[in-house]
């Protein structure tokens, strides 16, 4: 271990586990388990039709192979798919949830309660395979806003939701959003009708509790003629030797002069320094520009996960639609990540902003893989992607896979890649001024990140430049 | 202030310096001269603790405490300072940001309270006055696009502000014209102080010209091989370095 390493390691804080009794679906899949999470969430007859086709064509294909990661076989009738903390009825107001739930709410900095909770930021809190809590739902009515739990909102709103469930990610789209789409359980649904500007942040925070259990949840956020709203996920999971499986499917719809500001802040557990336990992050995420002069953000900050695999993408159909996608991806030890992002531009004048930020320390490998396609009729389109590497140590990978592919020669292209180390002069610099090795790496990091992070709502942004302080604590000196 | 005694340092296992003796009291300006290759910036070096060089005879001792002992950070928090003579640049950081976290770090190391951001920003305004300066620098990124003219005026600025007991310049005349030379002798000469001692080094004797040291020493292959008052820094420049070698040669 070099100098520079001995500064990235340090202890998981969100590893605690809650201790309450959870009801399991039975181990494995079949069309019973799929069955049996429909009737737990009192699904209308379609959602479970939807789902069991889903099923029978997940049977079909097989996993995808070309990521720049490395897993053992993943055995799918060895997991759980349904699992739910143990309740004699279903609470109706937050006074019934388990106190347990909130007490671990609460310890993960997400306060459900009436007095503590956040000012100015609805949550919606998901444990396992069912959400726990949301909060603000009564205001944001008052908007006119719609911010459920998925399973509530295919309860009561059947119509939106089929009308836009699987309009961007189909059933069909890929091995782990088909799975999700037979097996998904909870997440969040996202309706702002025209005109409206969502008078909060929303954000949803997902916790991992049960083991042998897998989350797949879903997500649906669809902005109507001029509406926007601003929406952040939060995520995290205790210690286990045992790798979890958490296969989401994220879907963003925007129509005319809407827009969607989606931003993660992902801590799922990353493993142990060898590369034991952890979880699989194999999400699908994906808006819609479908309107004129739409727009979608997806900003991310990467830190756990042992293997991560996802590219929130842009469809940008819409003339004049814009889509961005910012991100900071840090893997530490045995982490793996293959992320990055697609922009296709179909409609005139649509604009993309690719901006990738990759650290990678310890022995983890780190892959930006982005694909910029514009279609014949994308007359005008315009593209900047930037994709910087930081390297912290000498055993760690830093990769990048830019697909471009232009069929309109109206087009404007920029592309600039930097690849960077934090060097051992960079460090002792800042020695020299009197700041500590362990502060300078964070230092350095962050102005590394910075035109990511100023993204962020303020609310997550200092969050978010500490949580990649503490991740990378202990691996520079 | 500053007693180096019989200091041998090597970097990769070749000994560079190879005993190096000297003095200087409180509120002196020492200049090193010497050819390339000489050890001046290996000095330099060792003495503000960059791990690349491993000191394997000596001592070194700051105001009586043992400055090999302390960690690069530690000797920055005891008062030691050095201009680098190239600065490394920190991207997304301004001036503003990274000078406040230096001078906090050294004041939580001493115990005294740490600075917020608008306090700081009253003590960065006079500061800069004592040197004149404007402060364009300070809502640019650490050197990120400096001209090498500008990271050398960054350095001084880093010293206005941490005001330090013992100052090392390493080469700071080096790739200045002499406008941005001029500029930057008058800051470190509104910045001598009775309380501070500064080590210049320098291997021309033109920075000399506009900074007038105490004393001048001449480092020659990691040797202190002569010493003396200002008047040898002209001898320097009007005889250059070879005597040395041929002295040397002699000697040897």
């Amino acid at each position: 271990m070099t100098g520079i390493e001995a500064h990235v390691a340090k202890p998981y804080e969100l590893g605690w586990e809650t201790d309450i009794e959870s009801e399991k679906a039975p181990v494995g899949l079949n069309e019973d388990i799929i069955r049996l999470i429909s009737a737990k969430k009192e699904e209308p007859e379609w959602m479970l039709e939807w789902r069991l086709k889903a099923y029978r064509h997940w049977l079909t294909m097989t996993e995808p192979t070309w990521p720049n990661v490395k897993y053992p076989p993943i055995d799918y009738q060895a997991i759980h798919y349904y699992a739910a903390p143990k309740q004699d009825k279903k609470p109706t107001s937050l006074e019934e949830v388990d106190p347990k739930l909130l007490a671990t709410f609460a310890k993960l900095g997400i306060p459900l309660t009436e007095q503590k909770r956040l000012t100015g930021v609805a949550v919606d809190a998901v444990f396992d395979s069912v959400s726990v809590a949301t909060t603000f739902k009564g205001k944001l009515k008052e908007a006119g806003v719609i911010f459920l739990p998925f399973s509530e909102a295919v309860r009561e709103h059947p119509d939106l939701v089929r009308k836009y469930l699987g309009s961007v990610v189909p059933t069909t789209d890929n091995f782990f959003a088909a799975l999700n789409s037979a097996v998904f359980t909870d997440g969040s649904f996202v309706f702002v009708p025209k005109g409206v500007k969502c008078p909060m942040e929303l954000s949803t925070y997902f916790r991992i509790n049960a083991t042998s259990t897998g989350q797949f949840e879903r997500t649906l956020i669809i902005a109507e003629e001029g509406a926007s709203v601003s929406y952040l996920e939060g995520c995290s999971a205790p210690m286990r030797d045992e790798n979890q499986l958490h296969a989401a499917v994220v879907e963003l719809v925007a129509l005319d002069d809407a827009s969607i500001k989606y931003s993660t802040v992902q801590n799922w557990y990353p493993g142990d320094e060898e590369g034991k336990g952890g979880i699989y992050n194999f999400v699908t995420k994906r808006g819609a520009c479908r309107g004129r002069n739409s727009k979608i953000s997806w900003t991310q900050v990467e830190t756990g996960s042992s293997i991560t695999w996802k590219y929130p993408s842009c469809i940008l159909q819409g003339d004049n639609s814009v889509g961005e996608f910012y991100s900071v991806a840090v893997t530490n030890n045995r982490q793996q990540a293959d992320t990055g992002t697609k922009m296709i531009h179909i409609g005139k004048n649509t604009k993309s902003t690719i901006v990738s930020k990759g650290i990678s320390a310890g022995r983890s490998q780190n892959t930006y893989r982005g694909q910029v396609k514009i279609m014949k009729s994308a007359e005008g389109a315009r593209n900047y992607s930037q994709c910087d590497s930081m390297l912290i140590g000498d055993q760690c990978g830093a990769h990048t896979f830019p697909y471009i592919d232009v069929r309109n020669s109206s087009a404007v292209m920029e592309h600039e890649a930097s690849t960077s180390k934090i060097g051992e002069d960079q460090i002792f610099y800042c020695q020299a001024r009197g700041i500590k090795a362990e502060d300078a790496v964070s230092m350095i990091v962050a102005g590394f990140c910075k035109e990511v992070f100023r993204e962020l709502p303020m609310e997550f942004a200092v969050e978010a430049q500490n949580l990649l302080a503490v991740n990378l604590e202990g691996s520079v000196g | 202030m500053l007693d180096i005694k019989n200091l041998h340092a090597s970097v990769e296992g070749t000994e560079i310096l190879h005993g190096v003796n000297l003095k200087v009291g409180k509120g002196e300006v020492h200049a090193i001269m010497g050819p390339n290759g000489s050890g001046k910036s290996t000095l330099a070096q060792v003495l503000a603790g960059h791990p690349a060089y491993e000191v394997t005879e000596g001592t070194v001792a700051l105001a009586g405490a043992d400055l090999l002992d302390m960690s690069p950070e530690e000797r920055a928090q005891a008062g030691v300072f050095m201009a680098f003579q190239y600065p490394v640049e920190i991207r997304g950081i301004t001036n503003a940001y990274f000078l406040r976290a230096a001078v906090n770090a050294v004041r939580k190391a001493r115990g005294e309270p740490e600075y917020d951001t608008i306090d700081f920003l009253d003590v960065l305004d006079e500061k800069l006055k004592v040197i004149g300066w404007e402060d364009t620098f300070l809502t640019r990124a650490v050197n990120e696009g400096f001209s090498g003219g500008e990271k050398k005026r960054n350095e001084i600025i880093q010293m206005a502000v941490l005001e330090p007991k013992l100052a090392i310049l390493d080469e700071t005349d080096s790739g200045l014209d002499i406008d941005a030379l001029k500029l930057v002798a008058e800051a470190v000469n509104t910045l001598r102080a009775p309380d501070r001692s500064m080590v210049i080094v320098t291997h021309y004797q033109r920075l000399l010209n506009y900074i007038t040291p105490d004393y001048v020493h001449v480092l020659h292959n990691g040797r202190i091989v002569r010493s003396g008052g200002k008047e040898l820094a002209h001898e320097l420049e009007a005889k250059g370095y070879d005597w040395l070698r041929q002295e040397a040669a002699v000697a040897g």
